[in-house]
């Protein structure tokens, strides 16, 4: 197992290199000069200047390229010129907002997702799965930012039940409760598409397993059904389950966009539109290449629970 | 392509999609020649007039523009948009896919670890990258979103090609001389749209929420254009005091996401082939037992299971298949009991009915009994089947791959067995699975314990197969065609295997087999089936040495025996009937050569002597002549 | 120029592991070097069970898998380069499973034009006129042509698969365990079909099967492969009436034959070796009763009289 995990982390470095690349060259699609274009509208000609001096900016592409990852390598993430502060500083502050809103969510469409599944397979075509159906179709149908804005109208204009927006109450809070009181509803729209998408995944992959010839096998055996759909077809599910929980991760991160700007909440994704509309390059770039690298890893805690799960992969 | 309209709008949900979906297409299309007030006008005098008001049906927004008007044209570019970015993407990824799939190795390797590095990011930050670079705009977040498409169908269609380009047709084809070019466009493509058809219409409606996302974020459509994500983005800050100006938008890209997803369901389940055949459906723990049969007193009491009159049919849509039409059967205790035929005689379904193991649907007992030393098993509760399935009656399937759980460990599969039915330790059982592989003859019973299936060779899996039919000594073993997977060399080892293990147990057994020498070497009595029906029944060395069926004659005719040398073969004419449309009388008689017109208008019986039965009006009796004067 | 098929040194390994970086995890001999000669208006059976490399033998004769050593010339070409065009006219392949080497989407009729039109170039009627011609030796109704592979059975879609292997009009056929997926009332008729059309054709065959009774049926030479070696090569009558390899022996006795008590051929609980730590020697040794000391020191090669060769340090008789 040891073995594997530092195999599967061996190879995340070529993809890190790949994802650096990438986000370098889209970056380099920028019409003009880079460094007025970088700055935009902070190209002040001493800014232009030390930006010069820092990425080499002269310089072919290739190097330029280099000395970035250079610098990105040592933590050096360049310095954000609309909030005159160290990118990688703001990043790291503003992901974790993020960590705690995606994480939550991610937590929740796992579970739901995956039960939903199960029991819409062992149900097939009765009232439960029907009923799931329809939800699930209706959830993977609505966009989550529509989604929160109507949850907002009910649960906090309407029935004060919850706070508007933010993170934690201005006055006053702070607390666990605090934080979880404004994480519901945030958390809540973030995770209903991916909870209908796995949902969904779960109940095709249910249906492939429970075709299968071991499925008969076990119930030759006298295996109770509760033991056939929960143990013998659940975990065979599993197999074709978590890769798409790997991939919807992706998909919880990537809402969480626009759930921050919905309930402002203070994480990433709201601090890379912002950025992106004041054009604070540096900013983007860092970001985008420091949340793709905190996916790439788990990626691979993922790639390690399927390893685990599924003997048939070894090396 | 009409049958398949035909299957789409049958679905029910799939045309109330189809034609939400007609309806806003219509109305997108002729936008420009609506009566409606221009998108774009601000009357900041007018600003948030509520729905239904005169000259505003849905009232207007922050800067007075009537809501209506905005709608449609935001309903257009959203449409676009979306239609445009899912056709881009599909277009690219699916040649990427196609190519990197048909021609594997290098090409393959380079190309999908591209792909992979794409993938590698969670999408919007790609899509938020391009749009960095390229800067807000409809057009840019069209790009964006097709762009971060293209690996997903590159990757999903690159699946499928590789399973096509290794087709047999594939290679077929290039012996037909055709080169690469003209494989993938005439051999691989025509069976890899039907795919991409399906990503894309499960996918559309996903890219018009992402479209519509990055307008909401204001990265998309800029001002004063409006398409149906910047409306909701727009009308976020008045969400409190004016909530129509955001419910308008939302509620219309709720409609038409939802009606695009019901209309792309409702192709993929038209377009993909097994959900027509109903193979997607899960089979229920037992068969299901129709309940107006006529039901039938068990038969003999002497027998430890005994089969009367059973009918076992496959309902496939309008199609009835009538796999079992009719069988008895019964084993005592001790005997071993060959059923022999051809694919499709009903053997394996007459043996998987006595547990109710048989899928259903599409599978259906319509009537018979089956009864296990007196007791009625059709329509037996689910609790009294589980109780005597693996316990009193135990079953060893074909491929034994496919039939043991993947992800488990062998000894715990075969401590399953005895815990689903007695309540002992752990540690007993487990003691108890090492005492049956060795009694299977499997070396290092207790290292092999803790194998998985795969690290097995086949015979041993087989082993396992049978050490988990014999965990809670069973009085039945129904044995289906358990040697079929295996080399011959295997086979031999294994039926020595059963055969010690029956005479040392003194086990029952119905062995399910298409070989005569299998019957011959293990069996004491042995079943003909044909069609569904037991045609022929006896001692199997009586049956084998004298066959009076002409069914059963000429089939044992035409295996070639080793011994006989290089030679014509006696072969039947003509093909087994399908089993959803026999004829009357005999189903063999079409091919027979002692067919009279009697054969095909009656009903023929199962008649015979002692120990002796055939369903035959002109039995080949010369045959039993010739054989008694020799 | 009697021989219709000569190969030499014909070998494939497979490379299984393959890294970006170092050598792969290792290498799997599917096939050893191997030589065969099959005669003009001959059938060659070649028997073996699964693993053993018959059909790796088959792919490389046809070109679809290029070898990693060896000369394959049929009619005295020899044919090198791993275009199946080229070979195409000269040998055809009829596959085991009929219905997935018939394209779903296409009918009969475009399935049966893709030689006649790639290989051959004919015109429209005249390729009308040789697919009737062909169709009325298979005895299949032309009016099956306008159908769609799906609606035959598995016996119907067999005899289209040699159909469209005739119409390239090539001399050399491999048949690969044809009659194998078949039920077995029905395997009897395309086993005669094959023999007719032989007959009237002047084809040769290379017959590849799993059973040895079927091949015994068909073949007027045979060769046993095992573990990716030829290690029993003669005429038919020689072979089964006195085979010489240990292995020949254990597979002739053990299908199941009517009249024959059961019983274990073989008590050791051995199968095939692992092809990635493969044994030294001879492979067989591990299961065989005659071993000998030499058979762990050296691979045996085939040694005897032209019409019945064994590679084996002690054979039998």
């Amino acid at each position: 197992m040891a073995g594997y995990i530092f195999k599967r982390l061996l190879s995340a470095i070529p993809v890190l290199f790949g994802i650096t690349l990438i986000v370098f060259l889209i970056m380099a699609m920028i019409p003009g000069d880079p460094a007025t274009a970088i700055l935009g509208s902070y190209a002040t000609p001493e800014n232009v200047a030390k930006l010069n001096r820092d990425l080499g900016l002269d310089a072919p592409l290739w190097q330029r390229y280099f000395i970035w990852l250079g610098n990105m390598l040592q933590g050096d993430f360049g310095r954000s010129f609309a909030l005159n502060r160290p990118v990688l500083d703001e990043v790291i502050e503003r992901f974790n907002a993020t960590l705690i809103l995606a994480g939550t969510a991610f937590i929740l469409c796992s579970l739901l997702g995956v039960i939903a599944g199960v029991v819409s397979a062992a149900r097939q075509y009765g009232f439960a799965d029907k009923a799931i159906t329809f939800a699930v179709l209706l959830g993977i149908s609505i966009p989550s930012f529509f989604l929160g804005m109507m949850m907002v109208l009910l649960f906090a204009v309407n029935l004060k039940w919850l706070p508007v927006s933010g993170m934690y109450a201005i006055y006053g809070g702070g607390d666990l409760p605090d934080l979880i009181r404004h994480l519901i509803m945030p958390a809540t729209a973030l995770s209903v598409v991916a909870i209908g998408v796995i949902a969904r995944l779960s109940r095709s992959a249910m249906l492939e397993v429970l075709r299968q010839d071991f499925i008969r096998t076990a119930r030759a055996k006298g295996v109770h059904e509760f033991g056939v759909i929960w143990r013998h077809a659940l975990k065979a599910a599993m197999v074709s389950i978590i890769p798409v929980l790997g991939i919807q991760a992706g998909f919880v991160l990537s809402g969480a966009v626009y759930i921050e700007m919905v309930f402002q909440w203070p994480g990433v994704g709201r601090m890379l539109v912002d950025a992106i509309l004041k054009r604070d390059i540096l900013l983007v770039q860092g970001g985008v290449v420091f949340v793709a690298a905190c996916y790439v890893l788990f990626n691979i805690i993922v790639d390690v629970a399927q390893s685990m799960l599924d003997p048939r992969i070894k090396t | 392509m009409r049958q398949f309209f035909a299957l789409l709008f049958r679905n029910r949900l799939a045309a109330a999609g189809a034609i939400v979906m007609a309806i806003v297409v219509v109305l997108a299309l002729l936008t420009p020649v609506l009566p409606l007030a221009d998108p774009d006008v601000t009357n900041t005098g007018d600003r948030f007039i509520r729905p239904f008001s005169d000259g505003h049906l849905l009232g207007t927004d922050h800067l007075g523009r009537d809501l209506l008007s905005r709608l449609l044209w935001g309903t257009r570019l959203s449409l676009a948009v979306g239609f445009a970015a899912a056709l881009i993407a599909a277009t690219i990824g699916s040649a990427i896919g196609i190519i990197a799939g048909y021609f594997g190795g290098r090409t393959d390797n380079i190309i999908m670890r591209g792909v992979d590095m794409l993938m590698a990011f969670p999408y919007i930050l790609l899509a938020l990258a391009i749009v960095a670079a390229l800067g807000p705009g409809l057009f840019n977040a069209l790009i964006a979103v097709a762009a971060v498409n293209v690996p997903f169908f590159a990757r999903n269609i690159r699946g499928i090609t590789v399973s096509i380009a290794h087709k047999e047709f594939v290679d077929a084809a290039r012996l037909s001389g055709m080169g690469d070019m003209r494989i993938i466009l005439s051999e691989v493509l025509p069976n890899v749209i039907p795919v991409i058809v399906i990503a894309m219409s499960t996918t559309i409606g996903w890219m018009i929420l992402e479209t519509a996302g990055l307008s909401f974020l204001g990265l998309g459509s800029q001002p004063p254009q409006a398409d149906l994500g910047s409306m909701l983005g727009e009308a976020r800050s008045a969400l409190i005091t004016n909530p129509h100006t955001s419910i308008v938008p939302g509620a219309m890209i709720l409609v038409i996401v939802m009606a695009i997803n019901l209309l792309g369901d409702g192709i993929r389940d038209a377009l993909d082939p097994r959900l027509k055949s109903g193979a997607l459906s899960r089979p229920k723990p037992a068969t299901l037992v129709d309940k107006n049969r006529t039901e039938m007193p068990p038969g003999d009491p002497e027998a430890l299971l005994s089969i009367r009159d059973l009918r076992t049919e496959f309902r496939i849509k309008d199609k009835i298949y009538k796999a079992v039409g009719g069988v008895d059967l019964s084993v005592r205790p001790g005997e071993c009991l060959g059923i022999i035929g051809e694919s499709g005689s009903g053997k394996s379904v007459t043996a998987l009915s006595v547990m109710g193991l048989v899928s259903s649907p599409p599978g259906i007992i319509t009537a018979g009994s089956v009864a296990f030393k007196g007791e009625e098993l059709v329509g037996a509760s689910y609790k009294t089947l589980r109780a005597y399935r693996g316990d009193r009656v135990a079953y060893i399937f074909q491929d034994p791959l496919a039939t043991l759980h993947p992800l488990f460990r062998i000894g715990d599969q075969l401590t399953e067995a005895i815990t689903s039915h007695h309540a002992i330790p752990k540690k007993e059982a487990n003691q108890r699975a090492i005492e049956l592989l060795r009694a299977v003859r499997i070396p290092n019973a207790e290292s092999r314990a803790k194998s998985f299936p795969h690290e097995l060779s086949g015979g041993m899996r087989q082993r396992v197969g049978i050490a988990m039919a014999l965990a809670n000594d069973p009085d039945v073993i129904i044995a289906d065609e358990p040697t079929t997977a295996l080399d011959v060399t295997v086979q031999a080892q294994i039926l020595a295997l059963l055969n010690d293990l029956r005479r040392e147990r003194g086990l029952a057994i119905i062995f399910i087999t298409h070989d005569f020498g299998v019957v011959a070497q293990l069996c004491d009595r042995v079943a003909v089936m044909y069609a569904g029906r037991i045609v022929e029944e006896g001692d199997s060395a009586d049956i084998l040495g004298n066959p009076v069926h002409p069914y059963t004659s000429r089939l044992m005719a035409c295996v070639p025996e080793l011994g006989g040398g290089k030679r014509e073969l006696e072969a039947i004419p003509g093909l087994p009937p399908v089993v959803n449309n026999l004829p009357a009388g005999c189903a063999f008689a079409e091919r027979c050569a002692n067919r009279q017109p009697q054969c095909t208008n009656q009903e023929i019986e199962l008649i015979g002597t002692g120990s002796r039965s055939v369903r035959c009006l002109f039995p080949e009796k010369s045959l039993v002549e010739d054989r008694e004067l020799q | 120029m009697n021989t219709a098929v000569h190969v030499e040194n014909l070998s494939k390994s497979f490379v299984v592991g393959k890294r970006l970086l170092g050598p792969p995890k290792g290498i799997v001999k599917a096939l050893h070097p191997l030589n065969l000669d099959v005669e003009k208006g001959e059938t060659l059976g070649i028997v073996g069970e699964s693993g053993c490399g018959k059909s790796t033998l088959a792919r490389m004769l046809v070109g679809l898998l290029e070898p990693t050593t060896g000369l394959i010339e049929i009619s005295g070409e020899p044919l090198q380069n791993t275009d199946p065009a080229l070979f195409g006219r000269k040998i055809q392949y009829v596959f085991q499973d009929p219905v997935s080497s018939l394209n779903p989407r296409k009918t009969i009729r475009q399935i049966m034009e893709a030689p006649l039109v790639h290989l051959h170039g004919l015109g429209r009627d005249e390729r009308a006129r040789r697919i009737s011609e062909i169709f009325e030796m298979v005895s299949l109704r032309e009016e099956f042509l306008d159908r769609y592979p799906h609606e035959f059975s598995g016996g119907q879609a067999q005899r289209i698969g040699i159909a469209r292997a005739l119409t390239a009009d090539a001399q050399v056929i491999v048949l690969d365990e044809p009659v194998s997926a078949l039920d077995v009332s029905v395997q009897a008729q395309v086993l005669n079909l094959l023999a007719d059309l032989k007959r009237q054709l002047n084809l040769t065959y290379l017959f590849i099967s799993h059973d040895l009774a079927v091949v015994e049926a068909v073949s007027d030479r045979i060769a046993v492969l095992y573990f990716g070696s030829i290690v029993e090569v003669g005429t038919a009558a020689e072979v089964f009436s006195s085979p010489r390899h240990p292995y020949t022996k254990l597979l002739a006795e053990s299908a199941p034959v009517v009249g024959r008590p059961l019983k274990a051929p073989e008590n050791a609980e051995t199968e095939l070796p692992d092809p990635l730590d493969p044994p030294t020697g001879c492979a067989f040794r591990a299961r065989c009763r005659n071993a000998i000391a030499e058979c762990a020191a050296s691979s045996p090669s085939l040694e005897g009289p032209a019409n019945h060769q064994a590679a084996c340090f002690n054979p039998l008789s």
